[in-house]
């Protein structure tokens, strides 16, 4: 049996030491602009943050991954070259794009590292992670979340590469890397841009009942009873009405988050090679308890023995979790 | 530009607001002693105020529940400002943060995540979002605990007090049966 690398969140520099002291085998994280997909602002690492965090990651036997997954517009491509040239001098340990033209530069100029395949590349089928693997030399692929633990048993018997799937965080179930809603409202994409639901568009405004509202430019996506749980001011978690449902709905997803601690012996038999915790726009003292938590679980498995759970409902999405696709595509 | 928000929206109506021993301070004296808080973070942290960008000129209003005053926060290092205002009033501000004081003072200290008080209603944020994530985040990469930055500054009183306020929040956390 595989024993699964551990690979976890980081948006700063605390967060990245935090992360591997809790017991991360592998760090993600990426700089501060487009070139990866939480360019949120405050987060993430300048050149010398990566140069220190990579040296206090190698130090402790942990590896770090340079998230470049987002995809260059035409005419500039020269700021994903910068970003993998300066990975690469840094040390990254692995890439992980999305964009073939990025994955064909790393490719060609930096052949000795690793390529993992973003899930914002949205491979899902056998054929497509073979294109990834034949043309780029992928060596992992993060797989979407919208397959179950048998399916991503048959492709790991069809692909000749690892498989690394998402095990906490964001259920994620847009097509990821090609979900324009945040474009369509603020004119910046998710994709392009690195940002979903930009910050600077985001307004919450509690009313006078205690409810809160959430928009996004000029929507409202969603408004809170004063009792009721929130979420993520995503477009893709709004509750919006239709005439078949005049009282709103969740039309695309709902404000809830993904754990599969339960599921990780399956995941370990179906030859899943590394386990992903989601959240680099989320705080110390999240990654210290998701990433404690599951190395823990991990640990427990790999002995034989019965992995201890913990509690981690205070710190999902709308205080919510779902075993989503990998348990059932009946999940709602 | 500073958003000066409804009468409506000052989180007063936040769940559970507590009663701090602290409730009976007079704002005059307290104000010394936050210019000296904030100059020290800012003296022992000065990394964390590129992380703020272009808002490190925003004003922020912090609301602690429980406690008699507010707080208004400008992180600019060039023109520090920290201090205590009365609770009614709407002085210009970008971005208004209220929440319990305990939540609040774990949140400064890494030992809580922003979004997961967010998700259950318990920190309120209104005004400019993109300020306050800006802000979460530069606090965010700070090493050690502020909180005991501050009560070092103070000596052993210092120390007694956050103690005396980490048992207290602790008490309050076990006994709404949520995990820390």
């Amino acid at each position: 049996m595989i024993r699964p690398e551990l690979v976890c969140p980081a948006g700063t520099p605390a967060a990245l030491r935090t992360a591997v002291d809790a017991g991360a085998d592998s760090v993600y994280c990426g700089f501060q602009n487009a070139t990866n997909a939480r360019n949120f602002p405050g987060l993430n690492f300048t050149p010398e943050e990566l140069a220190q965090s990579v040296a206090y990651a190698h130090e402790r036997g942990a590896k770090v991954l340079l998230a470049i997954n987002t995809y260059p517009p035409a005419g500039k491509f020269s700021l994903w070259k910068d970003a993998v040239d300066t990975g690469a001098r840094l040390g990254a340990d692995a890439f992980i794009v999305a964009d073939i033209g990025v994955a064909d530069y790393i490719a060609r100029a930096y052949p000795d590292i690793r390529l993992h395949l973003s899930v914002q590349a949205a491979a899902s089928s056998p054929e497509a992670i073979r294109y990834y693997c034949r043309e780029f030399g992928v060596k992992r692929v993060v797989l979407p979340r919208i397959l179950t633990i048998p399916e991503i048993r048959q492709i790991k018997a069809e692909i000749p590469c690892e498989i690394e799937t998402f095990i906490f965080g964001n259920h994620g179930l847009m097509v990821e890397g090609k979900c324009s809603l945040t474009n369509y409202v603020t004119g910046l994409s998710t994709n392009m841009d690195g940002v979903c639901s930009p910050a600077a568009d985001v307004e919450y405004v509690r009313e006078a009942d205690g409810s809160m509202s959430t928009r996004l430019g000029a929507f409202t996506i969603d408004c809170f009873g004063k009792d009721e749980t929130a979420g993520y001011p995503t477009i893709c978690k709004g509750r919006y009405t239709a005439d078949c449902r005049p009282d709103g709905y969740y039309a695309f997803e709902e404000p809830i988050s993904l754990n599969l601690s339960e599921l990780l012996p399956d995941l370990i038999r179906a030859g899943v090679h590394a386990f992903k915790i989601e959240g680099r726009q989320r705080s110390r003292a999240y990654v210290r308890k998701v990433v404690g938590a599951f190395r823990e679980a991990v640990d427990a498995v790999m002995d034989g023995s019965e992995p201890v759970l913990a509690d981690l409902l205070a710190l999902t999405e709308g205080q919510k979790q779902t075993q989503g696709a990998f348990k059932t595509k009946t999940w709602r | 530009m500073a958003h000066t928000l409804p009468p409506s929206v000052t989180g007063e109506s936040l769940r559970s607001p507590q009663v701090s021993p602290l409730a009976a301070l007079p704002l005059a004296p307290l104000q010394p002693v936050l210019r000296r808080i904030v100059h020290k973070i800012a003296a022992q942290y000065p990394s964390m105020f590129a992380r703020l960008g272009p808002h490190q000129t925003s004003v922020f209003l912090i609301e602690p529940q429980g406690l008699p005053f507010r707080l208004l926060l400008r992180p600019d290092p060039k023109n520090l400002m920290f201090r205590a205002i009365p609770r009614s009033g709407n002085p210009p501000h970008v971005a208004r943060i209220s929440g319990r004081f305990y939540d609040l003072l774990r949140l400064v200290d890494a030992d809580e995540d922003g979004d997961a008080l967010f998700f259950s209603r318990e920190l309120l944020v209104t005004g400019d979002t993109e300020a306050v994530v800006s802000l979460r985040n530069a606090l965010d990469d700070v090493d050690g605990s502020v909180a005991e930055s501050v009560a070092t500054l103070f000596g052993a009183p210092g120390r007694a007090a956050l103690a005396a306020l980490r048992k207290r929040a602790e008490h309050n956390v076990i006994s709404k049966g949520r995990k820390a």
